[in-house]
């Protein structure tokens, strides 16, 4: 799936016209915590999120993420939009929530590229 | 048909299109003053079309602007020689056959106006006037496609001198030890340019030359470490990054408060952070144990009152990709 497909599918609005559109898609990932989009997904997905702030989009570039997906409609602020093109990486706002957008991705074919994370004690040196 | 020869059929692959669109950001880019023909042969109003189409043969042209007292007033083009040859009358003046409605754009205007204009008039040339008014230049379909092209070649091959140069940094040096230290200051409650620092070092490696795989766990770890910095530290931190062929060394250190309880803030899900840092996405206890996976050894030190030091390496040579520090169980 590229980025134009991922559109219609969310029926969403591209908040960057000037983002590459050809780019692949190979999963998804949803999160509102930042640390846990780091710490798990994996390159080329599309990030589903109620977050609105710059942090999302350096947080997309950090871990090579081809779309970020706003869920429920949101309009994030020109800081955000700005960044997003800057980085080149489409912003889209989806007016769905972030259930209804998990499972139409899924049921489109979109794998999770949510890499199970064990959580167990770091060692130090 | 066979799924080699379908492939060999799709005229556009990957690295094409990638191309297309840079042609196309290019387009709203360039300026016809850059792509457009100075040398512009004009036609005085007075001159009889043998000598128009005398002209066109000579210099290989197949249109020219006609002026009066250095004034443009239309355009004259081979397909108006044809005409006229036809209607065997060479001895006219120019101005009995040249299309005297004229459509011109401005020397600043966008390449992609004058794309458009040709693709929906069939119209082959665009006289170009400057600020003023005055003709400045003449452009057709030629030359924006090699204007384009120049660009286009021009805009690769600095991308790829730039990553070249520092892929081959370290093999053009010779010390005993060469390294290449960047260094970054980090202010406090920054969230609007928080991570642009993490940024840069991701983006300075992949231009070095690493792969995709060692510049995604640095940015994550450098990320984690600058959010903190940005989060928690009183008067703001700096950044260190020291790249060596063989390994990455991130030192990100602090003057205060400190981390009273070392052993508890690098438990997952501990977290000192305010319910403002946590609507921010942040503050959920995860850096530290996020910044661990990444990283091939880390060393925390913290003295309350005094600061705090977080010391960070990546090596070069055992690219085990997401398997940093906190995966290697045999490491203490």
């Amino acid at each position: 799936m590229d980025v134009s497909q991922l559109i219609d599918l969310v029926s969403g609005e591209l908040l960057n016209p000037d983002a590459d559109l050809t780019r692949d898609i190979k999963g998804g990932c949803g999160a509102d915590l930042m640390s846990d989009v780091l710490a798990s997904i994996q390159p080329e997905a599309v990030l589903l999120t109620g977050l609105c702030n710059p942090q999302v989009i350096r947080t997309a570039q950090m871990s090579d993420v081809s779309a970020i997906v706003i869920v429920r409609g949101k309009n994030p602020p020109q800081e955000t939009v700005n960044l997003a093109k800057e980085e080149k990486i489409a912003l889209i706002s989806s007016p769905f929530g972030m259930f209804e957008l998990c499972g139409r991705l899924y049921q489109a074919g979109l794998a999770s590229l949510e890499q199970p994370v064990t959580d167990g004690p770091s060692e130090m040196e | 048909m066979s799924s080699e020869e379908s492939r060999k059929n799709i005229l556009v692959d990957d690295s094409v299109a990638e191309n297309i669109t840079r042609v196309e950001e290019l387009a709203y880019e360039l300026k016809i003053r850059e792509v457009m023909e100075r040398n512009v042969r004009t036609l005085d109003s007075e001159l009889k079309m043998q000598s128009a189409a005398d002209l066109f043969r000579q210099q290989r042209i197949s249109g020219a602007p006609v002026t009066k007292n250095g004034e443009l007033i239309g355009i004259l083009s081979i397909e108006d020689v044809i005409r006229c040859l036809v209607a065997n009358d060479m001895d006219a003046p120019v101005t009995r056959y040249m299309t005297s409605k004229v459509r011109t754009i401005m020397a600043t205007d966008p390449v992609v106006e004058a794309l458009k204009f040709f693709v929906n008039t069939g119209v082959g040339r665009l006289p170009v006037l400057d600020e003023k008014g005055n003709m400045e230049g003449i452009i057709t379909k030629g030359d924006l496609t090699s204007g384009l092209l120049f660009a286009l070649q021009r805009s690769i091959q600095e991308e790829e001198l730039k990553t070249y140069r520092a892929s081959h940094l370290f093999e053009d040096i010779t010390s005993n030890r060469t390294s290449l230290i960047l260094r970054y200051v980090i202010q406090p409650r920054d969230f609007t340019h928080g991570g642009t620092a993490s940024s840069n070092i991701k983006r300075a490696l992949l231009r070095m030359g690493a792969s995709p795989q060692i510049a995604r766990r640095c940015g994550i770890a450098a990320y984690e470490a600058e959010m903190n910095l940005i989060i928690h530290t009183t008067n703001g931190g700096n950044m260190r990054v020291e790249i060596e062929p063989h390994k990455i060394a991130l030192d990100v250190f602090d003057y205060g408060p400190g981390i009273p309880d070392i052993e508890s803030a690098m438990k997952p899900g501990y977290s000192t952070a305010t319910d403002s840092i946590r609507e921010l996405g942040f503050g959920a206890g995860m850096g530290l144990v996020n910044i661990a996976r990444c990283v091939d050894s880390m060393k925390l030190e913290s003295v309350v009152g005094k600061g705090t030091r977080l010391k960070m390496t990546i090596l070069l040579e055992s690219e085990t990709v997401g398997e940093g520090y906190a995966g290697k169980k045999e490491v203490s």
